[in-house]
């Protein structure tokens, strides 16, 4: 024992000390602190909220998620065609833009010729740089009137046999703001599936193409289902967005609070209310239940994502993307 | 003539039988015929006027330092280095005297006909085992449910594989170990029945026994099928194959009888190569 002790060199005992662990566990620290006041914000946040509508959370109870009535005059405030409104235009901005930015993805990472990528790429990452407010201007004075005109008619006389694509047309609608929603989600579900379609090793693309598969059986086969977990993570990121988003959707989806089958009538949403009424809120209950309807906004948000990841874990195969 | 070859291959699967053939003035059946092939990255080029014939039913080492073009130039062979956008070739390559670059040729159906086994292996992570040795069978448009299991299960075998998983055949491809995943890879590269199987270093990656099942596998294979292989290990390219290439800074220095490469060289350079002295 003692020989072998002692004829281990100088040098190797000197490597045997440990390292000094001083840096180790600052960083440690410091990402759990900065980890840990996100969390402190979001909680903080929700907090405020419950607070400020603590008076129309008392008044109304439960009534306030689940009634229609919306009179500020009466004093009678019921969210659930915001939550409705919300809900649904989030839903065709989802249904509009999670095939078409996937698509866009699967085009720039395995189709289209290198030369023609990056300016692709830039063109989408300037359609993210548009302000909100510009884009509501373009939809109240192109894309409503184009609507109005010539789609929406012929929606209904193809589509008309289905509830959704019923009813008087004005232009400003629901479908107007989800498809304005979709426009401002797109970027970013195309640019996430994008990173995450490139982070799929080449290995598996030749994995299939040794096989003799064509680009889009290597598309299928090696890349999106490779990828799908991830694709999931840039749609939810979408939608998140989508729900929360209020400039633009106020300027074309007709703010009138109502629940209807028809896509072509009218819609309002839970940030649409708050952006358009927090001004004249004079009494304090008006101000509250406006409180009350950003805590909703906030609650359905966390819940849809929180829903989303349960999805991924149940139904998606989580060992996609695990190898090595 | 090539029924001949089978025959006498089966007989007696070492070098002598092609010895006598030769003496007889009949060359084997050759699969590959590579004519004067260059190879291009952009600007640089990685193969210089390489002519070679690779014999069928045989198993062909391709040795050389690292760099040198041994998986480019096997890449070209099934026509998958296409996919890095810059790359370029001239010359020619005819598979049983079909040219495989010519216009009317669709790459896939040119990879369908010649499989390929890479250095990592790389098992679908979302299919099943048994999904990932049918995947290719499936491209192909078979959805006959038993005939899919039938040709699983001889895959399977082929890659001596079927003892270790058969009992759990839908577990993910990518559960099993690194060796058993690399024999699953064979596994999907022969369900396809291809002409030819392209190995690239197929066991860079594995220990010992993995290695000595693969080339056990190599030298089953050999009974149906061509096999090209890059390795850089010498001891295997002189167990398990009939003819060796060597290829150095681009360009092939010799192409012989393995046993001949090994111990009669008639190259300087290759003799260093073997006995160590560079590389
Ligand atoms: N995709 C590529 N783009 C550009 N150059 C490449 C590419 N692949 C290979 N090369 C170059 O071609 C040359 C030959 O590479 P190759 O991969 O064929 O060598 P190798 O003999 O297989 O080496 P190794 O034994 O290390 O696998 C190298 O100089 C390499 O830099
Ligand atoms: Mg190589």
């Amino acid at each position: 024992m003692i020989t072998a002790t002692a004829s281990i060199p100088e040098s190797a005992q000197e490597r045997m000390v440990a390292p000094s662990r001083f840096g180790d566990v600052i960083f440690r620290w410091l990402t759990l602190v900065m980890a840990f006041s996100v969390l402190v914000l979001v909680i903080l946040v929700g907090w405020q909220l419950w607070r400020n509508s603590s008076l129309a959370i008392h008044k109304f109870g439960f009534h306030f998620l689940n009634t229609s009535k919306w009179d500020p005059v009466a004093e009678e405030f019921g969210a659930l065609p915001f939550i409705y409104g919300t809900l649904i235009s989030s839903l065709i901005a989802l249904v509009i833009a999670v095939p078409l930015s996937i698509a866009t993805a699967v085009f720039l990472t395995e189709l289209a010729p290198m030369w023609i990528r990056q300016p692709l790429v830039s063109l989408i990452e300037m359609l993210a740089a548009i302000p909100s407010v510009i884009l509501g201007l373009w939809g109240v004075f192109v894309m409503v009137p184009f609507l109005r005109l010539a789609v929406f008619p012929w929606l209904k006389k193809t589509l008309g046999f289905l509830p959704l694509f019923t009813g008087p047309i004005y232009g400003v609608s629901m479908l107007a703001g989800g498809i304005i929603v979709a426009i401002m989600i797109l970027p970013i579900i195309t640019s996430v599936s994008r990173e995450i379609l490139r982070s799929v090793p080449d290995l598996q693309r030749e994995a299939a193409y040794g096989l003799g598969a064509t680009r889009w059986e290597v598309t299928r086969i090696a890349v999106l289902s490779y990828a799908k977990n991830g694709l999931f993570g840039a749609v939810v990121l979408g939608l998140g967005r989508a729900l929360g988003e209020t400039m633009a959707v106020t300027m074309v989806i007709g703010n009138t609070p109502q629940i209807v089958a028809s896509l072509f009538a009218p819609g309002y949403t839970l940030a649409s209310v708050i952006a358009n009424e927090f001004t004249e809120a004079t009494t304090d209950v008006y101000l509250s239940a406006l409180f009350e309807v950003g805590l909703v906004l906030f609650g359905v948000t966390i819940a849809v994502n929180l829903i989303a990841q349960l999805l991924v874990k149940t139904f998606v195969n989580t060992s996609a993307g695990a190898v090595q | 003539m090539k029924n001949v070859m089978e025959h006498e291959s089966t007989i007696s699967a070492d070098t002598a039988a092609l010895h006598a053939m030769t003496d007889a003035e009949q060359s084997p059946a050759i699969a590959f015929e590579v004519n004067d092939l260059s190879v291009w990255y952009g600007q640089k080029q990685t193969i210089f006027n390489t002519t070679i014939d690779i014999p069928a039913q045989s198993v062909t080492a391709i040795i050389g330092p690292s760099g040198c073009g041994k998986s480019t130039f096997l890449r070209c062979l099934n026509r998958m280095h296409e996919l890095v956008p810059t790359a370029r070739h001239e010359g020619s390559i005819r598979l049983f005297g079909e040219d495989l670059y010519a216009p009317k040729i669709d790459p896939c159906v040119v990879r369908r006909r010649i499989g390929m086994v890479f250095q990592k292996s790389n098992p679908f992570p979302t299919m099943s085992i048994a999904e990932n040795v049918i995947v290719g069978l499936r491209l192909n448009g078979v959805r006959d449910r038993a005939y899919l299991d039938e040709r699983m299960e001889k895959a399977l075998r082929m890659a001596a594989l079927w003892d270790e998983v058969k009992n759990d055949l839908n577990r993910p491809g990518i559960s099993l170990s690194g060796g058993q995943q690399q024999r699953l890879c064979i596994a999907r590269a022969v369900a396809v029945e291809p002409e030819i199987i392209l190995m690239d270093e197929p066991c860079s990656a594995l220990d010992p026994i993995a290695t000595a099942k693969v080339e056990e596998l190599i030298y089953e294979l050999k009974k149906q099928y061509t096999i090209v292989i890059v390795t850089h290990n010498m001891q295997q390219a002189g167990r398990c194959s009939d003819y060796t290439a060597f290829f150095y800074l681009g360009r092939l220095i010799e192409f012989a009888k393995t046993e001949k490469i090994f111990t009669n060289p008639s190259q300087k350079q290759t003799e260093d190569y073997i006995t160590g002295r560079f590389g």
